[in-house]
């Protein structure tokens, strides 16, 4: 991973300068313990009481070793601003993001302008750089995938923008990197990327609206998914599970439309099986502890058609 | 009146100091244990040792109590204890308002630990951003405690500054210039100032934060029209001149240990003192280098980035300054040398990791990742508690009358050393590899579990370090060779007097024509007011 492995211009970008500020300081830490390990050596009484020769200080010494080091940061500076420059290369005006990211306590959501909406598992394609829009809902949060893309912190009432671009078919790990909360250890997202082809059939099957459950024990948890108000904390597009995405007047889950073609659960801390997402639904606090979702106290019966609905979202 | 009131009520300055000391070692042994449950927790992946609940609210509490309850005030402890003997003064300029900090102190640190009593300790961590510090988020007492406590230590912070600016400015003996002032005494009174003027910044938002939470106010409630980055500009307005209160101590520590045991002079005298002058002013302007990774445009982070490298010139001139006092002089390996030659490169490794951070791009991969956790332990642990414990084996004689034990000195020394580095050097990889910081557990990815492992065996190590050095002091209180007055042979006023020294220090204060009184009295052919002047005039 990251200074490694950077898979986007933008992240190699900031190894390179990690790089060369590396370099800078292991020459100056040479420098230095070469120095102190010299006197130690040299210098060392070795039982003798005599007073060495008492030298109060050098002008001209000292003014190398202010100069020097003032050049070197100027370098820094100079390589440091052209390097934020590319990163955070301008927007062109008026231009609208490619896809928004907010961060929850504590999941990500991502929406694509042709209205698809998914948690905590972000689709791009490969060798496109894309705007993201970083904001919250909550507290703040940070956006955070390592080999594709610098930091942004999400803050409520502040977007953030940063270029998103993978130059790889892959799946990148990322977190949140703002603490924020009891389960800011498992905030942690991937972002996949893959073909043109293969990203824009993805985009189209997550704008589209659930489908009708068909058998009696998925039909009777969709039955289920209303009747126990599952849907004020989370959407399922097609259906009247409106959800909710305001984090600090009262709890937002995820959007559920297409739950079971993702791959984790709760934001990376298990993956995504029919028994976890049981888990999940018969108790949640114990899938993931402090989390926000209260137990729905549900018979093992409902909890069979309710799981049966869930897997049917593709 | 009766023992106890006789006892709390005890204003002699060198009293007062050790309490100071006293009460931070106390603390430093719960932030300590702090620290062991939070790396074993994190030892191996998903373990489940803690509740995430818990693990916030023990991670918020040790950075809490390291800062604000340890590091602080010892150091305040020292600058009360040693200031006055230093500068040869009989006693502090205002005693009781000094006894007043020390207890308003105790106050703050027994009101943060009853948090836990509650059930609910302050779980935000050390600089509680909002609006997760808010009510709607931390809905229960912990961060009241929390604000409350701080509001005292901050006052009590503010305090003993004021005392220390006026004892140093007005109480020293005749011929103590400042140009003559020895360099820790120097340190204290730029931190000193540094603190009048920076802890008022944070005790004003801490009243904003109760506010808030108890008065349904809304400074950082964006939903009511607040703004939360107002307080990360507020906290950060404090916080980075924090750093430097944390730190400028331990380099005059540093400034007084290696010139004795080099047998030299410091090298540069007037360029040491002066660089601390510009770090305290530049801290005043480095500010939202901790907000990088905000959406704040690249021209307004850009003044910041570049004034946070300019303070990596004064700093590095130190390290250099330092260096050169030790060239060509005579060096004696004591434990309190060894922990100072130890700083010089440890705290290098923490600066440079520093100076990485001050450019941009380097921060917005690095922020909040373990990389950050290795930094501030660097400069924390590795500069100042390091320089600590070389002011600890260089005072105690004098504190104590008693030398602490030289073997087991060496043995805390190398356990420290390896447990130290152990533990943080493997935490910069973590941060590389993606590890963000202030996680309870997290996934078994390639690397993840090897390296905290490496880290907690070293934290298991440092604690060793730690128990033997309890145990020196300890058993030197009662069985420590006999100081005598001056047992470094050092050139300070503190060592012209007896140890521990009488109530009114000294029983003549011998005259002073240079920064080394000492070396004059006991050099009569070769004396620095002869060989250097300073351009004070005749002092005496």
């Amino acid at each position: 991973m990251f200074p490694f492995s950077p898979h986007s211009p933008q992240a190699r970008a900031i190894a390179s300068l990690f790089t060369a500020t590396l370099v800078l300081a292991a020459i100056v830490f040479v420098t230095v313990s070469g120095l102190v390990s010299y006197s130690l050596l040299r210098y060392r009484a070795r039982g003798n009481p005599n007073e060495p020769p008492q030298i109060a200080g050098s002008k001209k010494l000292e003014m190398i070793w202010t100069v020097v080091p003032l050049m070197l940061v100027i370098a820094l500076f100079i390589i440091t601003v052209r390097t934020a420059a590319f990163i955070d290369a301008p927007l062109r005006p008026g231009q609208t993001p490619d896809l928004v990211i907010t961060g929850h306590q504590w999941w990500w959501e991502a929406r694509y302008p042709n209205g698809a909406i998914t948690a905590s598992e972000i689709h791009i394609p490969y060798g496109r750089r894309l705007l993201a829009q970083i904001e919250s809902a909550d507290v703040i949060h940070d956006f955070w995938v390592p080999q594709l893309a610098r930091k942004m912190d999400a803050v409520p009432g502040l977007a953030g923008y940063i270029w998103l671009e993978a130059d790889a078919i892959g799946a990148y790990q990322g977190a949140c990197a703002e603490f924020c909360g009891a389960q800011h250890a498992w905030m942690r997202l991937v972002v996949i990327a893959e073909t043109e082809e293969s990203f824009s059939a993805w985009l189209k099957r997550q704008s589209e609206p659930a489908q009708a459950p068909t058998g009696v024990e998925a039909t009777t948890g969709a039955r289920l998914f209303q009747q126990m108000k599952c849907g004020d904390c989370h959407a399922i597009s097609g259906t009247a599970a409106a959800g909710s995405r305001t984090g600090a007047a009262g709890p937002s889950g995820p959007d559920l439309t297409h739950v079971a073609s993702r791959r984790y659960l709760g934001s990376g801390i298990s993956p995504n099986t029919p028994p976890n997402l049981a888990q999940w639904i018969t108790d949640p606090q114990s899938a993931k502890p402090g989390n926000r979702m209260s137990n729905p106290n549900l018979s093992s019966q409902e909890a069979q058609a309710l799981l049966a609905y869930l897997e049917t979202l593709q | 009146m009766s023992r106890f009131a006789a006892w709390i009520s005890r204003t002699d300055h060198k009293h007062i100091g050790l309490m100071y000391i006293l009460s931070a070692l106390l603390f430093f042994l719960a932030g300590g244990m702090e620290a062991m449950v939070l790396r074993a927790q994190l030892a191996l992946p998903n373990l489940k040792l803690l509740t995430p609940q818990l693990y916030n609210q023990v991670f918020t509490m040790h950075g809490t109590t390291m800062i604000f309850l340890v590091v602080m005030p010892v150091l305040t402890g020292f600058g009360l204890y040693m200031a006055p003997l230093m500068i040869g003064a009989g006693d502090l300029a205002f005693p009781r308002l000094a006894a007043f900090s020390f207890w308003l102190q105790v106050c703050g640190g027994v009101l943060l630990y009853v948090s836990f009593a509650t059930g609910d300790a302050p779980d935000a961590g050390w600089f509680s951003y909002a609006p997760l510090s808010e009510r709607a988020f931390s809905p229960g007492p912990g961060l009241d405690y929390w604000a409350v406590a701080l509001l005292l230590l901050a006052a009590s912070a503010i305090v003993s500054a004021i005392v220390l600016v006026v004892t140093i400015a007005t109480l020293r003996t005749p011929g103590m210039t400042m140009r003559r002032l020895p360099l820790f005494v120097w340190m204290t009174f730029v931190t000193s100032l540094m603190i009048v003027f920076s802890q008022p910044v944070l005790a004003a938002s801490l009243v904003m934060l109760l506010s808030d939470r108890l008065l349904h106010a809304a400074y950082f409630d964006p939903t009511r029209g607040g703004a939360p980055l107002l307080w990360q500009h507020y906290f950060w307005i404090f916080g980075h001149p924090e750093v430097y209160i944390m730190i400028l101590p331990a380099f005059g520590m540093i400034s007084e240990v290696i010139p004795v045991f080099s047998r030299k002079p410091i090298f540069g005298y007037p360029l040491v003192a002066a660089s601390s002058v510009a770090i305290a002013l530049l801290s005043y302007g480095v500010w939202a280098h901790h907000m990088f990774a905000v959406a704040l445009g690249p021209t307004f982070l850009s003044v910041f980035a570049a004034s946070s490298m300019l303070i990596a010139v004064p700093t590095g001139v130190k390290i250099f300054n330092w260096t050169a006092t030790m060239w060509g002089g005579s060096i004696r390996f004591t434990t309190s040398m060894l922990f100072a030659v130890a700083f010089l490169l440890e705290f290098t490794i923490g600066g440079l990791s520093g100076v990485a951070f001050a450019a941009m791009p380097v921060d917005w991969q690095l922020t909040d990742s373990y990389f950050v956790v290795a930094h501030i332990h660097y400069v924390l642990v590795g500069g100042t508690i390091f320089a600590l414990f070389a002011g600890v084996y260089y005072w105690f004689p004098k504190m104590t009358g008693h030398m602490l034990d030289e073997t087991i000195g060496r043995l805390h020394f190398w356990l420290v050393v390896i447990g130290f580095n152990a533990t943080f050097f493997v935490q910069h990889f973590l941060g590389l590899l993606g590890m963000p910081r202030r996680v309870y557990t997290y996934p078994d990815l390639p690397g993840l579990g090897a390296l905290n492992l490496t880290s907690t065996l070293g934290a298991g190590i440092l604690t060793l370090g730690i128990l033997a050095f309890c145990v020196n002091v300890f058993a030197s209180l009662s069985f420590g060779r006999s100081a005598g007055n001056n047992p470094w042979n050092a050139w300070t006023l503190e060592w012209a007097t007896a140890s521990p020294p009488a109530r009114e220090n000294f029983e003549s204060v011998p005259q002073v024509r240079s920064r080394r009184p000492l070396w004059d009295l006991n050099h009569p052919e070769s004396p620095d007011w002869q060989a250097t002047p300073d351009r004070s005039g005749e002092g005496a």
